[in-house]
C-alpha cells in the first residue's frame, strides 16, 4: 500500500501542475507585453483596464463553466447579453422615463433615476432566468441536442435584439446603471471590503480545522494553513492597493469576484454542485444514483440565463447605450475561456476559477495586443492560434498521464 | 528441439511508477497449443498481454520475448507492429465499428479494391471464405450492433484470422458472454487449434482452462508461480497457486433463515419497442433471503430487475408489493426511497463515475445524509466513506484516488459501498461479480450473506451457474423474458437450471 501512496502522491502534484500552468503561462505573457510595451502594460492603469475588459466575459465563462461540465454548450450567450442590454437601455431611455414620472411625481429626477434602475435590473434578470430556463427545458426534457437549442436561440435573440433597437443606438442611461459598471470604490471602502474578505478566509480556514478534528480526519499543521491563508490574504490585499494606486477597486470587478465566489461555492460545496460533475462524468450512472439528471441540466442553464442578465446590465452601462453589435462573438470567447483554464468539453472536469484564468489569460493577450498597437487582424489570429496550443498541451498532458 | 515452442517469454521485468507489474517472468508456450494464464486482478496477466500486444514497447521493460524463434522489438506504442508479426489479441469487449458490417469491420483499413474505390463482391466473399473455413457462424452481412458479444467476438477472431494471425490472445473472452456462448467458443476454439493456430487463453472461470487449455501458467504478484500441463492438475490446486494460500470452499456457508415477505411482484410485464421483454412475471422475496436469478443473456433477467428498478418508467405494468403495500416505481429516485438498490450489470457504465474521486462514488446517491440545501458536510461525508471503505476492505491509496485507476474487483466493492451506505432494504446485484478475481469473489459473497442476516432480502443475478447454487435460497429461472420455474435450493442442480432455461416448456412453479 505504500508504494500505491506514492503514485498517487506523484499523481496529485501533477494535477497541481496542471493547475499552475495556466498561471505560469499567465505570468510569461504578462512579463513579455510588460518588456515589449516598455512598462506601459504592467502599469495599474493598465491591469485596471484590463480587468474591466474581462467582466463582462468573465460572467459569461462562470455561467458557462456548469453548463460545460454537464457535457452541454450555451453559443446563445453572447445574443442574450446583447439582446437583454438592449431592453435593458430601451427600458432606462424609452419605455420607463414615459411613465415612471407620471406614476411618482413626487419624486426627484435623481431618485426616480435610481428607481428606473432597480426596475431595469429586476426585469432584466428575469428576462435572461426565463430564456436559460427556456432553453434548457427543451434540452433537458424535449431532449434535443444543446447545440442546435442554443445555436437557434443565438439567431432568434439576435433577431429580437434588431428587432427592438431598430437599428439605432439606444440612449441615454441613467447615471446610477452607469456606475454599475463605471464606477470605482474609493480609497477606504476598498480597504475595508479587503479586510473583511481576510477575516473570512481565516475564520473558514480555522472552521475547516476544527470540523476536521472534529471527524478525526488528519490536518495539516497550522503553520501551514496559516503561511497560505496568509499568502492569500497578501494577493487580496496586493491587488486593492495596486488597484487604488490608480483609481480604486472597479465596482464591476468586484461584482465578478462576489458572483465568482458564490458560483464556486455552488460547484464546490453543494448537492447541485456534485450533481452537476457526475451528470458530465456519467450521465447513466448518475441517474441510476436517484439523481434527476433533466433538472439538474435545466439549473445549469437557468443560472446561464441569470448570469447573462448581469453580464447584459454591466454591458449596457459600459457602452452607456444599448447598441446592435452588442455581445458579437462573446459566447466564443466564454467558451474559449472555459477550455483554456481546464474545462472539458467530454464534460466531468473543470472549474470557475480556471474559466476565470482562461478568461485572464486570453483578455490580456487582447489587451497587450492593442497597447502594442498592433492590428486587430493580428489579435484574432494569435488569439486562436493560443486557444488550440492551450487545448492542445492540455490533451497531451492527460494522455500522457493516463499512461 | 527448441523450434517447437512459437513464444518463449525470458525473464521479463516490467515496472510501473512505485510498483512492480511483472517481475522475472519466463515461460514457453508450445505451437499449436490453447496455453492458459491465470491469476488474480492485479498479478500482472494485462501487463503482460500489453507487453505481446505491442502496446508497450520494447525500450519499456526488461528481458526478452522469442516469437518464432525471432526476438521481438516493438518500437511504437501501437498493436499494428504486433499484428504485422502476426500476434492479434482480442478482448472481452469487442473493439469494432457498430454501424458496419461484418464484412466491412474484418476487413477495415484493408478493404480489398483498387485506387481507393472498394470492391464489394470481393469482401463479401472474402468474408464468406473466412467465416466457413473457421465454422464462424455470424451473418456476414449483418451489422455489428445486431450482433450479440459473443458474436462479435467471433467477428474479431474472424478478422485476426483474415490477416494471417496465427497467434490469438484472448484476453477474459467469455466474461461477457452466456454458458450457451462459451459452450460455443470453445467448439470454436478448438477448431482453430485444429487449424494449426496458437492461442493465449485468460479467463476468471476456472472450468474453462479445464475443458480446453493443454498448459496452464500461473501468475501471481507479477511472478509465475508454475506453468503445468491442464491434465496434471485440478480448479483446487490452481486456486491454491493463484492465492497463495488454501482456499477449501468456493463460498460460504450461512444459515438462512427468511423472516416476511418484503417484496411481492405479480404479472410484471415490460414492453419496450413494440416488444415484450418480460412477460408477466410473479415472485416473491424475504428478509434475509438471496433470490438467485439465472438465465441465459437476453433471457430478461437485467430488464427484470431494472423494471423493478424504474429504469422502464410506464412502461411496466403488473403490481408490486413492498411489505405488503402496493407502490408505484416510475424512476430510480422512486426505487431508492422505497429502500431499493441495485448494482448494476455494467458498473463502468452504470454504476460509476469512473473520473471521480472513490468518495465523491459512494456518496453520490447519499448526499442527503450529510447536506442541508446549502452546503455539503464535507468532513462528515469523508467520515462516512472512510467507515464503508474499510468495512468492504476496499484496496484504495485514499479516498481521493479517481474510481478509474482502481481494479475491477475494487471498483465493484465502490459500487456495492455506495448502496450500503443508503441502507436498503432490498439490495438488488446484477452479475456482481463478473470478472472479478476468486478472492474479491469470496469477499462479495460473505458480504451478501452478512447483508442477509441483517435482514436485508437479496435478489442477485448471476451468469454462473455454480456461483447461483452456491448462494442462493431459491432460484428463479428466467427465458425469453418469462420465469420458467423458482426452486428451492435442495432441489436445484445445473442440469435442472439449463434445462428451465433452454427448454421451450413451460412449467411453472410458484408457491
Amino acid at each position: 500500500m505504500k508504494q500505491l501512496n506514492f503514485i498517487d502522491k506523484i499523481k496529485k502534484i501533477k494535477i497541481d501542475i496542471r493547475a499552475y500552468t495556466l498561471i505560469f503561462a499567465l505570468i510569461v505573457i504578462w512579463l513579455l507585453f510588460g518588456s515589449l510595451t516598455g512598462g506601459v502594460f504592467l502599469s495599474s492603469r493598465n491591469f485596471s483596464n484590463l480587468l474591466r475588459q474581462m467582466t463582462i466575459i468573465s460572467f459569461l465563462a462562470i455561467g458557462m463553466t456548469p453548463v460545460i461540465i454537464t457535457g452541454n454548450i450555451d453559443l446563445s450567450v453572447g445574443s442574450m447579453t446583447g439582446f437583454i442590454s438592449v431592453i435593458a437601455a430601451y427600458l432606462q431611455a424609452i419605455l420607463l422615463p414615459t411613465f415612471l414620472p407620471g406614476l411618482f411625481p413626487a419624486l426627484s429626477v435623481e431618485l426616480l433615476g435610481i428607481f428606473s434602475t432597480i426596475i431595469t435590473i429586476i426585469i432584466c434578470l428575469l428576462l435572461g432566468l426565463l430564456i436559460g430556463m427556456g432553453q434548457g427545458y427543451i434540452i433537458a426534457y424535449g431532449g434535443v441536442p444543446a447545440f442546435i437549442v442554443t445555436l437557434g436561440g443565438m439567431l432568434i435573440l439576435r433577431g429580437g435584439l434588431l428587432a427592438v433597437a431598430q437599428g439605432k443606438t439606444i440612449v441615454p442611461i441613467e447615471d446610477s446603471l452607469r456606475v454599475m459598471a463605471q464606477g470605482y470604490l474609493t480609497k477606504y471602502p476598498g480597504i475595508i471590503i479587503a479586510v473583511i474578505a481576510i477575516i473570512i478566509l481565516f475564520l473558514v480556514t480555522l472552521q475547516s480545522r476544527t470540523k476536521k478534528t472534529q471527524y478525526g480526519l488528519k490536518i495539516k499543521p497550522l503553520s501551514y494553513d496559516l503561511v497560505v491563508t496568509s499568502l492569500f490574504s497578501a494577493i487580496v490585499l496586493g491587488f486593492v492597493l495596486v488597484m487604488n494606486s490608480y483609481r480604486g477597486v472597479q465596482i464591476p470587478v468586484l461584482i465578478m469576484a462576489i458572483i465568482a465566489v458564490m458560483v464556486t461555492y455552488l460547484t464546490n460545496n453543494t448537492r447541485f454542485g456534485r450533481h452537476i460533475y457526475a451528470v458530465g462524468g456519467n450521465k447513466e450512472a448518475t441517474k441510476l444514483s436517484g439523481i434527476n439528471v433533466q433538472a439538474v441540466v435545466l439549473k445549469t442553464y437557468a443560472l446561464m440565463g441569470l448570469l447573462c442578465g448581469v453580464s447584459g446590465i454591466i454591458l449596457t452601462g459600459y457602452v452607456a447605450a444599448g447598441t446592435t453589435s452588442g455581445g458579437m462573438n462573446y459566447e466564443l470567447s466564454a467558451i474559449g475561456g472555459c477550455v483554456m483554464g481546464g474545462t472539458s468539453l467530454m464534460g466531468g472536469i473543470g472549474t470557475v476559477f480556471g474559466a476565470l484564468m482562461g478568461t485572464l489569460l486570453m483578455t490580456s493577450i487582447e489587451n497587450g495586443m492593442s497597447v502594442m498597437n498592433m492590428s486587430v487582424f493580428w489579435q484574432y489570429i494569435v488569439k486562436g492560434l493560443i486557444l488550440v496550443l492551450a487545448v492542445y498541451v492540455d490533451v497531451t498532458s492527460r494522455k500522457n498521464k493516463s499512461l | 528441439m527448441k523450434d517447437e515452442y512459437i513464444l518463449r517469454i525470458e525473464n521479463v521485468t516490467k515496472d510501473f511508477p512505485g510498483i512492480r507489474a511483472l517481475s522475472n517472468v519466463s515461460f514457453k508456450i508450445k505451437k499449436g497449443d490453447i496455453h492458459g494464464l491465470c491469476g488474480e486482478n492485479g498479478a500482472g496477466k494485462s501487463t503482460l498481454v500489453k507487453i505481446l500486444a505491442g502496446v508497450y514497447p520494447n525500450n519499456t521493460y526488461q528481458g526478452k520475448i522469442y516469437f518464432n524463434e525471432k526476438e521481438l522489438k516493438f518500437t511504437s506504442y501501437s498493436i499494428e507492429e504486433a499484428i504485422k508479426e502476426g500476434i492479434a489479441t482480442v478482448y472481452q469487449e469487442p473493439v469494432l465499428v457498430p454501424q458496419m458490417t461484418v464484412g466491412e469491420n474484418i476487413f477495415l483499413g484493408r478493404e480489398p479494391g483498387d485506387k481507393g474505390i472498394i470492391n464489394w463482391s470481393k469482401l463479401f466473399s472474402d468474408t464468406k471464405e473466412i467465416l466457413n473455413k473457421y465454422k464462424l457462424s455470424v451473418p456476414f452481412f449483418a451489422k455489428l450492433s445486431t450482433l450479440s458479444v459473443g458474436q462479435q467476438q467471433m467477428v474479431e477472431i474472424a478478422k485476426a484470422l483474415s490477416q494471417e494471425i496465427k497467434f490469438l490472445i484472448l484476453d477474459e473472452p467469455t466474461s461477457a458472454l452466456t454458458e450457451a456462448e462459451v459452450n460455443y467458443l470453445m467448439e470454436m476454439l478448438k477448431n482453430l487449434k485444429d487449424n494449426g493456430v496458437t492461442c493465449i487463453y485468460i479467463s476468471h472461470r476456472l472450468e474453462e482452462f479445464f475443458r480446453i487449455t493443454d498448459n496452464i501458467t500461473i501468475l501471481r504478484d507479477g511472478q509465475v508461480v508454475n506453468t503445468v500441463k491442464t491434465t496434471d492438475t485440478s480448479v483446487e490446486k490452481v486456486i491454491t497457486m493463484m492465492v497463495g494460500r488454501e482456499m477449501k470452499k468456493r463460498f460460504p456457508v450461512r444459515d438462512s433463515k427468511p423472516g416476511e415477505k418484503i417484496l411481492e411482484v405479480k404479472n410484471l410485464s415490460v414492453s419496450a419497442q413494440n416488444k415484450m421483454v418480460i412477460k408477466d412475471v410473479l415472485f416473491d422475496l424475504r428478509k434475509g433471503e438471496i433470490l438467485g436469478i439465472a438465465g441465459l443473456m437476453g433471457s430478461g433477467r437485467t430488464e427484470l430487475v431494472t423494471a423493478i428498478f424504474g429504469e422502464y418508467g410506464k412502461h411496466v405494468t403488473g403490481e408490486i408489493f413492498l411489505e405488503g403495500k402496493p407502490v408505484t416505481i416510475r424512476s430510480a429516485r422512486d426505487a431508492i426511497k422505497y429502500g431499493i438498490s441495485l448494482v448494476p450489470e455494467d458498473r463502468k457504465k452504470m454504476g460509476l463515475v469512473l473520473i471521480q474521486e472513490v468518495y465523491k462514488n459512494i456518496s453520490l446517491p447519499n448526499l442527503r445524509k450529510f447536506s442541508n440545501a446549502l452546503s455539503i458536510d464535507k468532513y462528515k461525508e469523508l467520515k462516512e466513506c472512510q467507515k464503508y471503505a474499510d468495512d468492504l476492505s476496499i484496496k484504495t491509496p485514499s479516498l481521493f484516488t479517481i474510481t478509474e485507476s482502481l481494479s475491477g474487483g475494487n471498483q465493484q466493492k465502490v459500487v456495492i459501498a455506495k448502496w450500503l451506505m443508503s441502507n436498503p432494504k432490498i439490495l438488488i446485484l446484477d452479475d456482481p461479480t463478473r470478472g472479478i478475481d476468486v478472492g474479491t469473489k469470496y469477499e462479495i459473497y460473505n458480504l451478501i450473506n452478512k447483508l442477509a442476516k441483517n435482514g436485508v432480502g437479496i435478489i442477485m443475478i448471476s451468469s454462473e451457474l455454480e456461483e447461483v447454487l452456491g448462494m442462493s435460497d431459491r432460484i428463479m429461472v428466467m427465458r425469453e423474458g418469462e420465469c420458467t420455474g423458482i426452486l428451492d435450493r435442495k432441489d436445484a442442480t445445473q442440469e435442472r437450471i439449463m434445462a428451465l432455461a433452454t427448454n421451450l416448456k413451460r412449467s411453472y412453479r410458484y408457491n
